[in-house]
């Protein structure tokens, strides 16, 4: 190693000053650009397209909970008019059949929720009417945790949960929109 | 009076400002952490609904938006006050969704596009005739994996 002058030795500390000012600029530069606002939303696997008709199924009524949604944003459950607050527990009922009654699923496994609106309703009615829904089976999937496992669903392991998903799978079918009322 | 002037004979020397860089450096990358720089400029009116069950979208670079809304006020007069979809940065027709989304495939490695989502933005008050036409148009290019996006609902 060359020894360094005792000149370069004496003024080896470079004016910091100025580096908070630099790093001010950069942090109001991000602050200004940056969006906290994270991504969520409610996930939907769509079903693949196919040019065919769907074949006609033969289904149980019994296992088939239909909600339909009119351009007035007012809902059908099983042709009875319902309230928005009440479609979670309808459905919950529904799908795990706690009386055993013979006009609701037979079995969490056969059940089948079948939505279909129009092509007037409002996004915001019908994303309320989809997260209900869904609400419906996170809600009978954490009963389920609770009382197999002692734990809350998202603590489960990958295979307890698949365990729970399989027994209560989320079966939800959309209908082509009618085109009944105004856009 | 007096109590001030006594003490000023012993007063200390400038508080040293050496660790206030450090300080603003940790701050700003804190920031650029956390930041998302706005990847598109929004041409409609999107105010999204809440909801309750939602899902974080992870990885941003897998996922391209759609934006359904009324034009603003500034665009109306061009494209009318109808609802219309956004892609990217410009106001589009249903038809060109499947250009859109194979430009935003070729962006991602090709072992990551099995885990593409789409993020639908869409305004509370527009009809579902649009959307069903959107979510129709995506089925038809195979992009199942569709994430409405909601804000969380505060009760």
């Amino acid at each position: 190693m060359p020894r360094t002058s005792s000149r370069d030795r004496m003024n080896n500390e470079i004016n910091a000053g100025s580096m908070a000012d630099i790093a001010f600029l950069l942090l109001i530069f991000f602050l200004v650009t940056t969006t906290i606002d994270v991504d969520k939303g409610v996930l939907v696997k769509l079903p693949p397209w196919s040019n065919e008709p769907p074949p006609e199924l033969k289904l149980n009524e019994r296992n088939v909970f239909s909600v339909l949604v009119n351009s007035e944003n007012q809902l059908l459950v099983r042709n009875e008019p319902t309230d928005i607050d009440d479609l979670r527990e309808r459905c919950k009922e529904f799908i795990m059949n706690p009386e055993g009654l013979k006009t609701l699923a037979k079995s969490p496994k056969q059940a089948i929720v079948s939505l279909k609106n129009d092509r007037g309703t409002e996004y915001k009615t019908y994303l309320l009417v989809y997260n209900e829904l869904k609400a419906a089976y996170n809600e009978l999937r954490e009963e389920a945790a609770q009382s197999r496992y002692g734990k809350s669903f998202e603590y489960l392991t990958k295979d307890q949960q698949r365990a729970i998903r399989t027994d209560i799978p989320l079966v939800l079918s959309e209908a082509e929109p009618s085109d009944f009322g105004d856009e | 009076m007096s109590k001030f002037q006594k003490k000023r004979g012993k007063s200390s020397p400038a508080i040293s400002t050496a660790s206030l860089p450090d300080i603003i450096f940790m701050l700003l990358f804190f920031f650029m952490v956390v930041t998302v720089l706005r990847d598109s400029t929004l041409k409609v009116s999107v105010n999204v609904p809440n909801a309750t069950e939602l899902t974080k979208l992870e990885k941003k670079s897998l996922v391209n938006y759609l934006y359904i809304g009324k034009p603003l006020q500034n665009y109306q007069d061009v494209y009318g006050t109808k609802p219309t979809l956004q892609l990217g940065d410009k106001i589009s027709k249903i038809a060109d969704i499947p250009l859109f989304l194979e430009q935003h495939k070729n962006t991602v490695p090709e072992a990551q596009r099995p885990g593409i989502n789409s993020s639908l933005r869409v305004d509370g008050e527009v009809t579902m005739g649009i959307v069903s036409d959107v979510k129709t148009e995506l089925r038809k290019s195979n992009q199942l994996k569709v994430n409405y996006s909601a804000k969380p609902k505060v009760d």
